[in-house]
């Protein structure tokens, strides 16, 4: 076995026992520790794809970022997963329906794999040679997908906008700091010397 | 010989594992002086003379912390959760050490030579705030906790900005290769080649951001003493701590480095003429650990809601207008090309 | 990237730009003082655009190649929405200027998502079509939700945003299976793949999954269930944008992706339509019967009149996209007038969506009440108002391409439907005595009633020209 099939088992084999122990871990801490497990095997199957740039942003946004965040509100809010799960049961078989159904149609989908004659000359956007990947994915961002890009830009904002509608509050009556205030204030705004003389006081 | 070494699986390992030794041991006895210097440093500022008696001068003192370290009990605090509670800081200083498999010491001297270097780096920190977050609510006490929970919006919302400073290094140097970096600094001038010149206000700004980065002062209000006890760490003993301690002084350490190849070069030499080699780079090193330990000697500690606002009001802005007219800049040559140095193609 | 490409998109450029400025500018001065002038510069734009767009030169430009299609039927589908989305700016403003919940982020979301249906409907590929879907949406949950401190309209806009984040997992995984089959995104790439006799079961799977994830932003039976709930709780200003300028993008989306890239398989997708159009229509018809609140019944009427459009797609040919623009466009119409007087139903300066407070409005306001009875009269399709001449339209789309048992069944089910709408007519002729709503004042949703009800009476004549350029556009898009 080369080096690289040995790294591929390796990580898919991870990537699964941590997508496994994602959904059964108790803890739910212990489920996003798994989860970043899952987001690292992820990465480096990318890079045994020979795509680096994006196993490298996987790692950056998913687990240096997002997954933070997640780690963040499962240790603050109390939820009670257990109570949660106790839904399961009831939950199973639609869920398991909906699985079979799925199963069925994958297994439709793989038995009867057969492209539309011409799909593979349709390709848009070919790995071109002698070209970083990292180059060859800007020249297609900034391109041939400069517009699809922009409006993800678009979606992104109007994603911030609405987080702020929703929950930014002002309120009145709140004393608030200003830094810049604080910084330019020095001791001859803020005191004023006085020469008492003695047993007169002020 | 060479033939077992460059065509064989078991050559190719241990030729590796060779090379990862011969950086990562230097590295770390490196460190024991570093940390002896970072202390002397610290007691000159304050008129004392720090360790001195352990060996010469005191030099062997970061050994002698190292076994009682090492020697002694580790203790589990009551309810922790054990498993999580050994990994982070086993994950503190792995993910230190890993990062430096793609710094170049000299022409060449790299252990992987990858194309998306900088963006290896940036992950590999942007993990390191997990040793961090799993320590303290593994110790299941208040201290840690809080500490951590600071910490992780702290290293966060200066991962951003450190991130928007490394793209105008990118679009300059049309690279990602560390070592194309620093071969595009080369040029006539030594020292007035480098990129400090062009991008002078984001030195200021990674230097910073790199001290709030790595929980330096005045920026170690995850560990705040005075207000948290020790923040996250306050439940770790013996190893564990130290590994800890050793994962925070080798991010420290690859923060220089990073700042050296940035902005001054790496291993080029600051006068035309005298050879470039790897003592530059450990000079330039060791240069800006000095400069970090009198920040830490000299600064008092920020307040939280300030760090906040400066990484999120000051720094995001400025060096997200900073990219923007970099952008510019390497576009249309502006100032006789000094932003576009694409020395070396895609 | 060309110039030629920017060229094409500049209304979607400039309205874009023109909503991150005036973000920028808001945030920066006024706040929500701005948000009055606000609006009416966002719908005097939108106006501007919409007139640049239509009389624009006609023929099909293709931009950013061939993602973004600018042809015919794309800048009807854009008139349709920009004007709506500006009239229901104007005819909100008073009314969320009264109640304090004018926030200058509305018009700024209401833009963005109006540039969201303008991708949508210009969409040539899937790519496009899902971040045009998805701009338009994600502000659109926004709004819904936009009175955080109500209970109700926090609801409405989490269940649409979940039940809209299902819909568009069914049409990426729809998505995702048509690219695997056909090998590309692009229209013009997947009818090649999807001609007739050789299309891969695959690339079917596909187009069902998709059909399904459109159908949801329709709320055609069975994915309308958010419909109601979402109505009855948002705002009524938003549930009047929701009834109006997201279902002509929707519904041209819809058309876009059945005829640019499987317009090789009609017959695979008609049944699908006919059976999603024949559930509509009965659903929307008879649980709008039960109905007390006004706002909910708009919403089953809104799945009934979809429906009646999916009948005219339905029928899978040029007429029917031609019946389909007709009715859509008399359908924006009719909803804008009766949101309108939605708006102005108030008891002692509180909104009331009660039907029955209605009671002996006619007495009180009969201009008014005029007005409302030709516009339900029109919903319900009574023959001398305009929506009769829509529902004509695609009853005779249907029956001309084949599915006479559709147009007969979409004629009992009107029959059902109309008793809902008279009922209201009847509460405000013959109602009990009761407590009466407030005098309405002379504003701009009066404006828009009474242009509204106008334009159904006096449609009659030619359609004020609507027909010619459904025709233009039909033909633009079917081929």
């Amino acid at each position: 076995m080369t080096v690289a099939g040995l790294a591929f088992y390796l990580f898919a084999i991870s990537a699964i026992i941590g997508g496994f122990f994602t959904v059964v871990a108790r803890n739910p801490v212990h489920s996003v520790l798994w989860l970043i497990l899952t987001f690292l095997s992820a990465a480096g199957l990318f890079v045994l794809l020979g795509a680096e740039f994006v196993a490298m942003l996987l790692i950056i946004v998913y687990v240096g970022a997002v997954m933070v965040l997640f780690l963040f509100v499962v240790m603050m809010l109390d939820v009670d997963f257990a109570e949660l799960k106790a839904g399961m049961a009831q939950y199973l078989p639609i869920a398991l329906a909906i699985g079979v159904v799925l199963l069925m149609q994958l297994g439709i989908v793989f038995g009867d794999w057969a492209q539309a004659p011409g799909a593979e000359a349709a390709r848009a956007a070919v790995t071109p040679d002698g070209v970083q990947n990292t180059a060859a994915l800007g020249l297609l961002l900034y391109d041939q997908y400069f517009l699809i890009f922009q409006l993800a830009g678009l979606i992104l904002f109007v994603a911030m906008i609405g987080a702020i509608v929703l929950t930014l509050r002002h309120r009145d009556g709140v004393k608030r700091q200003s830094p810049f205030a604080q910084m330019m204030r020095d001791p001859a705004k803020a005191m004023e010397l006085k020469d008492v003389k003695p047993g007169q006081g002020l | 010989m060479a033939d077992f070494f460059y065509n064989t699986n078991l050559g190719i390992f241990l030729l590796i594992v060779g090379q990862v030794l011969l950086i990562v041991v230097p590295l770390l006895v490196a460190l024991a002086f570093l940390l002896y210097g970072d202390r002397k440093v610290w007691a000159a500022v304050q008129l004392r003379r720090g360790p001195n008696v352990v060996g010469f001068f005191g030099l062997l003192q970061s050994f002698a912390d190292f076994i009682k370290y090492a020697v002694k009990e580790i203790v589990y605090p009551a309810g922790a959760d054990k498993f999580v509670f050994l990994m982070a800081p086993m994950v503190s200083l792995v993910m230190a050490l890993i990062a430096w498999a793609v710094i170049p010491f000299n022409d060449g001297w790299v252990l992987s030579d990858i194309n998306v270097a900088i963006l290896y780096v940036f992950a590999v920190s942007s993990l390191e705030v997990y040793g961090v977050i799993m320590g303290g609510w593994a110790s299941n006490s208040k201290y840690p906790f809080l500490g951590s929970l600071r910490s992780a919006a702290q290293m966060i919302s200066y991962e951003v900005s450190i991130g928007l400073i490394i793209i105008g290094v990118i679009i300059s140097s049309g690279s990602m290769n560390l070592t194309h970096i620093v071969q595009a600094q080369d040029g006539n001038y030594g020292i007035f080649s480098w990129y400090w010149l062009p991008h002078f206000p984001m030195m200021f700004l990674f230097l910073i951001s790199a001290l709030a980065e790595t929980n330096r002062p005045p920026f170690d209000l995850p560990e705040a003493e005075s207000e948290l006890v020790a923040g996250y760490q306050v439940e770790y003993s013996s190893t564990p701590f130290l590994l800890f301690m050793i994962g925070e002084y080798v991010a420290i350490v690859l923060m220089c480095a990073l700042m050296s190849l940035f902005f001054f070069g790496g291993w080029l030499s600051p006068i035309p003429g005298l050879p470039d080699g790897i003592l530059w780079m450990f000079a330039k090193i060791v240069f800006f650990f000095f400069i970090f330990a009198m920040v830490k000697a000299i600064t008092p500690r920020y307040r939280y809601d300030q760090l906040m606002r400066l990484g999120w009001k000051v720094f995001l802005p400025f060096s997200l207008i900073w990219v923007v007219f970099v952008a510019f800049a390497a576009r249309f040559e502006w100032f006789w090309g000094a932003y576009v140095r694409w020395t070396t193609g895609s | 990237m060309t110039e030629a490409d920017l060229n094409t998109i500049l209304p979607e450029i400039v309205l874009s730009l023109y909503a991150i400025a005036a973000l920028l500018v808001a945030v920066y001065s006024g706040k929500d003082k701005l948000a009055g002038p606000l609006i009416w510069i966002t719908a005097a734009l939108m106006a501007v655009l919409a007139a640049w767009i239509g009389f624009a030169e006609p023929g099909t430009h293709l931009a950013f190649g061939g993602m973004f299609v600018d042809d015919g039927f794309a800048r009807f589908a854009k008139v349709v929405i920009l004007v709506s989305a500006a009239s229901v700016l104007l005819m909100s403003r008073d009314y969320m200027m009264r109640r304090g919940m004018l926030k200058f982020e509305y018009p700024v979301l209401v833009s963005l998502s109006a540039v969201g249906m303008m991708m949508m409907v210009s969409a040539g590929d899937l790519m496009a079509l899902y971040m045009g879907l998805e701009l338009q949406s994600l502000a659109l949950y926004v709004v819904a939700a936009m009175r955080r401190d109500s209970l109700r309209s926090t609801e409405a806009g989490l269940k649409y945003f979940v039940l809209g984040a299902l819909s568009s997992g069914l049409l990426l995984y729809g998505a995702s299976l048509v690219y695997g089959y056909a090998g590309t995104t692009l229209f013009s790439g997947i009818i090649d793949a999807a001609g007739e006799g050789q299309t891969p079961i695959g690339l079917l799977i596909g187009l069902v999954f998709v059909m399904s994830g459109l159908a949801f932003k329709i709320s055609a039976v069975p994915f309308h269930m958010w419909t109601p709930d979402v109505y009855e709780g948002s705002p009524t200003p938003v549930t009047a944008f929701f009834a109006t300028a997201p279902k002509m993008a929707a519904m041209g989306l819809f058309a876009r992706v059945l005829f640019d890239a499987f317009g090789g398989v009609t017959q695979d997708w008609s049944q699908v339509l006919a059976l999603l159009s024949l559930l509509s229509m009965f659903l929307g018809a008879i649980a709008g019967v039960g109905q007390t609140d006004i706002k909910r019944l708009m919403a089953y009427s809104s799945i009934a009149h979809m429906g009646y459009a999916l009948m005219g797609l339905a029928a899978g040919t040029a007429f029917g996209v031609q019946a389909m623009l007709v009715y859509m466009a008399i359908y924006v119409t009719m909803s804008v007038g009766t949101f309108a007087f939605i708006l102005t139903m108030e008891r002692d300066g509180e909104p009331v969506t009660d039907m029955r407070a209605l009671n002996q409005y006619a007495k009180a306001e009969p201009g008014r009440a005029l007005a409302m009875l030709v516009l339900l009269f029109s919903l319900a399709g009574v023959p001398p108002m305009v929506g009769f001449f829509g529902k004509l339209y695609v009853l005779r789309a249907a029956y001309e391409g084949g599915l006479a048992w559709l147009a007969i069944a979409g004629v009992i089910a009107s029959v059902i439907g109309a008793f809902y709408y008279l009922r209201i007519v009847y509460y405000m002729y013959f109602g009990e005595e009761g407590e009466t709503l407030d005098r309405g004042r002379t504003s701009m949703p009066w404006v828009f009633l009474m242009g509204s009800a106008a334009v159904m009476l006096l449609g009659i004549f030619n359609l004020f020209g609507v027909e010619g350029a459904a025709i233009t556009a039909a033909a633009a898009l079917v081929n």
